[in-house]
This record gives C-alpha cells, structure tokens and sequence, in this order.
C-alpha cells in the first residue's frame, strides 16, 4: 500500500512538474493581448507575419476596448488595447502608458431603395439630428435639400448602433459632439452611450447585418465592414465644408493634420479635422502598457513586436484599409517606450525597431 | 467471490467485514449528502457574490434603481425598469405564443394522431429542442425579422394600429427587429418543451377512463378537457413552468432580435431589451464601478424573477394537490 502510493505520489509530482514547464514554455514563447475588436484584423495579421518571421505567437482576444482595459488593470494579459484614449491622470494614476497602432475610419452606411454607394450626402448636424430622433423620415426637408438628385422615399428612418460599448461608437460620438452642441448636452460621449432612438446590433457584425437586412436603415460600422459587406456607404461634409467618401485617402488626409507631438499621453481623436480631403469620422487605436514591468524580456518582446510591426507593417495595414501612423510619430512613439522598465528600472528595449 | 466467502470463514473475519461494510455505507452516505449539499452551496455563493456585486449600485440608487428607466453609461445614470419591462413582455409574449400550440400538438399527437405518425412528429418537436439558441438568434435577425418587416408588421400597423386603446401597441414604424420579434422567436424556442412535456403527462393517463368517457358519448374536446386535463394539470403547468423559466433567462436568440434599446416603448413593434441582453452586451465594455455593480445588479433581480416565478409554480401546485386530495 505504502508502495504503490509513493509510486503515484512521484508519478503526479513528476507529472506537475512537466506540465509546469510546458505550460511556462508558451507562457514565454507567446504574447496575449486582449481589447478593441476595431483593430483585431491588422493585429491578426501582423501577428502571422510576425511569427512566421520570429516563431513568437501573438494571442489576441478582440473583447471590446472595455474589456482591454479591465484586462491590462487585472494584469491578465501583457498588453491591452483600446479605441479610446484614457487621459493623462488615469494612466499616471494606474501607472499605464498608452501608444497609437493604426488610425482608420469609421462610415455612416444606409439601406435605402434606389441609393447608390457614396451617393447620398450628410452633414454632421444632419446626421446628429438622425441619431437624436429629431430627423424621422427619408423624405425630411433637411435630406432633401443635400440631396437634390435623390427621390428619397417616405419611409421612417430605422437608426441602428452599437449595442454593445464599442471604440466605433465612441469615435462617431465624439465626432457627433464636436458638430451638434445638442449630442454633447444630451447624450455625451462615450464607448456605450442612452441612445435617444433606434436599434442596437451586436458588434460590427451586427450592425452591419441590422442594416444590410433592415428597409430604411442608417448605421456606422468600421470602414473595413462596410466595405467587405458592399454596404452603402455615404458622403460627408468635412470641417471645410466639402462633401468627401470614406477610403484610404481621406483618412490619411485626416491624420497628416493630427499633432501628436504636442499631445500628451497620445489622447487624440482624429474626428472633425481641418483639411479640404479630410474623412471627419477618423480615429486611432491604442495599446495600453504598465509602465513597471515585473518580466522585463516579456515585456521587451511586446515592444519588439509593435517595433516590428511599425517597420514592416505599414503595407499590411493598408491592405487592411488602416492607415499606418506617420515615421516621425513612430519615432515619437519609440521615445515614450524608454518609459517603460523592467525590475531593475532600467529600460526594457533599447534598440531600434527591426 | 473467493475472497468473501474466505473472509467470513471466522468469527473475526465476519466482525470486520461488517464493520467494513457499515464504514463503506457511512462514507457513501457522506458522500452524497456533500454532493447534495454542495448544490446548495453553490446556490448560496452564487447569491452572495451576486448580492455582493450588486451592493455598489444598490446603495448608490436605492430602490429607484427598480423604478428608473435610466441607462446612461456617460453620466453613470442606471435604473432596471427597461430591461425588467422588457424581459416579463417577451416571456409574456413567448407564453401566448408557445402555450396555446403546445396544447395543440400534444393534444393532437396523443389523442388525433395516426399511430405510424407519432413518432416522426414527436422526433422532430424534439429535435427543434435541441437547436442551439444563437442558431435561433441568426435565424432571426437574417431570415424571420426580414419577413415579419415586409409582412405581419404592416399589417398590424395597419389594422390593430388604427383601434382607439390597443393602436398604441401596434404603432409603427415595422423595423423588423423589436420586443414582438423576440417574443415571436422566444414562442417558437419554449414550444417544443412545453409541447414534450405535456405530451409525456398526457400520455400517463389511464386508457380505461378515456374510454370509459369515449363510451359515455364525450367528444375528443370534453375528454382533454374534462378528463384528461385535469388528470395532468400538475405535469402541465410543470411543463409550462419549465418553458416561462427559459423565457426568461433566453439571451443569444433575443439579443439578435430585439433591437437592444434601453428604452420603454408602448408599441410592441419598437425595440427594447432584456436583462440577460443587456448583460450580454454591455459586460465586456463596463469600464466603472458603478457601471459593472449596475449590470450585476441586473443578474441579481433576474436571479429574483426566476425565483418568484418557481415559488409561485410551487404554490399553485400545491394548491392545486390539496384540492385533489380533499
């Protein structure tokens, strides 16, 4: 009796003590990452390249920017990533650093008879007053006047957003506060907002399918959404006041005025910018970091990654109809990671990108 | 077999095998009074930690939190009445809907039903059973929301929706997706529980007193109701029970359909939500305390509903055993 469970008592402990090390073995050979769902698809793909390149796996789990954040506080994953800039305080005060990855855009899209893509036109104020209830029907004088061409239906507006809290809703919010003094006095901006009317679907996914399969709808969805989905997309007035569609140029036009440098902690929205080509409804993701880091190569192995990614991922991201960040930002960017140290508070990456 | 009879050879050995045998009984009865109890356990720290969670919003909010529309993330305004108002419309929808036509079909394939057709249409109420909900849900959204927009809406708006006191609830515009929808996808969902249910229960009835009512000159109808029905009211509103808890505890399916507006409507066509909705939606992105506690707080009144629900089952049962007793 005493044999045989001293046998299995070694047997297990050996048995433990082996998956430890497996276990720890793609704990160090991995990066995990959990947050926005608007950039999962670039950091997907950057992430193959990545480890077909170096053999180190990226494990990114696209839960919503809230849940990155709730992730990184938790410290479950080694970075997280959101699509809204925590200010300044609230990094200081966690002892978070945040960096720009990717800048992309978000569309208005609409399923209206007889519409064609980038045909309809809207101002921000317009589509402020959609979003608020107060513009109800297709055919309202207002529509109307922006569109001359167009025999707009008399058909209720069915107005579609994000159900759930999501970076998307919070750059078309934002853009909608900056353009209707009345969205910033009543509904605010926010990842998750009281919408005053309409329909809430689930993720891009769902916003995108409410709309595609719902008569008279308008909704937003991430660019790449719209345009995988052949949704109608529409024209928008910018700050310049010209009538400009979504696509790769207008929002790098968007980006090229952004002043990083004299932002501080990053916490820039790209919405409503000047430029006569610039997309309105442009904004960045972002990548949350603790500061002090108790692993130091791990830590150095995240950075390397993003280095990686800003030296040879610009045409992926393009692909991806991202706009990659500027070479003087990512130079920028590169400083602020001296920032983040290891045990010993020396810097975990030194180096130049790859 | 070898070793016992050896073992009872002699006096000792018989002693120590009972002794054995009781210590064995002992440990098995401890066994399963821990499994039993662990339910229990379980029950209390699921309750606990939900109270827990909750305890922030509560103490914020009050009691107002149970009578506030509010869903306001940007001001950290909550209030569950939207959700609580969606959840008991939908289950209340869900019950028109999945009772009624559960009667019928267990009614039908008990008492009307062709033997050589029993089995393939009890198979396949089984089989709606076993669809997993998000297949409901995307059934919903991309192929029933569609057709209900272009068809029954319409007409309701433009029927039910013209009458003075009831218009209200029928009033447009028909977007397809709304609490009518959920409700409609909800029906479908409880059917084939209830309609199992009810056709098992139905089935324990003695032949003797069907025939024996048969041979009096009753009609099919009489025998259900005046036989059969109240031999197996207590299975069947079991079963109807049974049916109403899923209804209200449903997510995916409903999440597709109902439009996820924290918002009180009098039309039935209009979006709303639920509670097990809003959590699923809004968990992931709750960023402050406040917020999460307000979700949790949520979970806890669903976990109170449900539990209403079952007390009230269990009365009614047995109310409904000691009148028969008597």
């Amino acid at each position: 009796m005493s044999i045989v469970s001293t046998r299995i008592v070694r047997s297990m402990a050996a048995m433990a003590a082996a998956s430890v090390l497996l276990f720890s073995g793609a704990q160090a050979a991995d990066i995990s990452g959990a947050g926005a769902t608007f950039p999962y698809p670039i950091y997907a793909k950057w992430a193959e390249a990545y480890k077909a390149k170096t053999g180190i796996g990226l494990n990114y789990q696209s839960i919503g920017s809230g849940g990155g954040i709730k992730q990184i506080r938790a410290r479950t994953v080694d970075f997280g990533a959101t699509d809204m800039p925590l200010k300044p305080d609230d990094l200081a005060a966690s002892g978070l650093i945040q960096f720009p990855t990717v800048m992309g855009g978000v569309v208005p899209v609409v399923n209206v008879k007889g519409v064609q893509p980038g045909q309809l036109k809207l101002t921000g104020e317009v589509l402020a007053d959609i979003y608020l209830g107060k513009i109800r029907k297709w055919n309202d004088a207002a529509l109307a006047k922006l569109n001359p061409g167009i025999d707009l239906p008399d058909q209720a507006i069915a107005v579609v957003h994000r159900s759930d809290g999501s970076g998307t809703t919070f750059i078309f919010a934002d853009y909608l506060a900056k353009v209707s003094p009345e969205w910033q006095q009543k509904v605010g901006v926010n990842t998750s907002l009281q919408w005053p009317v309409g329909l809430g679907g689930k993720g891009n996914e769902g916003v995108a399918a409410t709309v595609g399969r719902t008569d008279g709808a308008i909704g937003y969805v991430e660019y790449a959404y719209a345009k995988q989905n052949r949704l109608i997309y529409i024209q928008l007035a910018n700050r310049d006041g010209r009538f400009v569609s979504p696509n790769s140029e207008t929002f790098q036009a968007a980006a090229a005025n952004a002043d990083w440098a004299s932002t501080p902690a990053y916490n820039l929205t790209l919405t409503n910018q000047p430029g006569a080509n610039s997309w309105p409804m442009t904004g960045a993701t972002f990548i949350l970091l603790y500061a002090q880091q108790e692993d130091a190569a791990k830590a150095k192995q995240v950075l390397d990654f993003f280095g990686w990614a800003y030296g040879n991922g610009d045409q992926m991201a393009e692909s991806l109809d991202y706009v990659p960040m500027p070479d003087n930002v990512v130079r920028l960017i590169e400083n602020t990671w001296r920032s983040v140290k290891g045990p010993d508070g020396q810097p975990v990456r030194n180096g130049p990108s790859m | 077999m070898q070793t016992i009879t050896r073992t009872i050879d002699t006096p000792q050995g018989a002693a120590r095998w009972t002794r054995r045998q009781a210590a064995l009984d002992t440990l098995f009865r401890g066994t399963t009074t821990f499994f039993a109890a662990f339910v229990l356990i379980l029950l209390g720290a699921v309750m606990l930690t939900l109270v827990d969670g909750a305890l922030p919003a509560l103490r914020h909010f009050g009691l107002g939190f149970l009578t506030s529309e509010a869903w306001n993330p940007v001001t950290d305004e909550f209030g569950a009445l939207a959700p609580i108002y969606g959840t008991l419309v939908t289950s209340a929808i869900a019950m028109l809907v999945g009772v009624p036509i559960g009667f019928g079909i267990a009614i039908f394939l008990t008492e009307l039903c062709p033997a050589w057709l029993k089995r393939p249409f009890g198979i396949a109420i089984e089989l709606l059973a076993g669809i997993p909900s998000i297949i409901y849900g995307i059934w919903g959204l991309f192929v029933f929301a569609p057709f209900l927009q272009s068809t029954l809406q319409p007409f309701l708006v433009d029927t039910l929706g013209e009458l003075p006191v009831i218009g209200a609830l029928f009033a447009g515009p028909p977007l397809g997706i709304g609490v009518l929808t959920a409700g409609l996808i909800l029906g479908i969902m409880v059917l084939p529980f209830i309609t199992a249910i009810i056709r098992d229960v139905f089935e324990t009835v003695p032949a003797i007193l069907k025939e024996s009512a048969y041979g009096l000159g009753a009609t099919t109808w009489e025998v259900v109701w005046k036989i059969v029905l109240p031999y197996t009211k207590v299975g069947v509103i079991g079963g109807i029970m049974l049916g109403l808890g899923r209804a209200l505890g449903e997510t995916m399916a409903v999440t597709f359909v109902i439009g996820n507006a924290h918002r009180i409507s009098a039309s039935l066509l209009a979006p709303g939500t639920t509670i097990s909705a809003a959590l699923a939606n809004e968990f992931t992105e709750a960023v402050g305390d406040l917020y999460a506690s307000s979700l949790i707080a949520l979970g806890l009144v669903l976990f109170v509903i449900t539990f209403i629900v079952l007390a009230m089952s269990k009365l009614l049962l047995m109310r409904l055993q000691k009148r028969a007793g008597s």
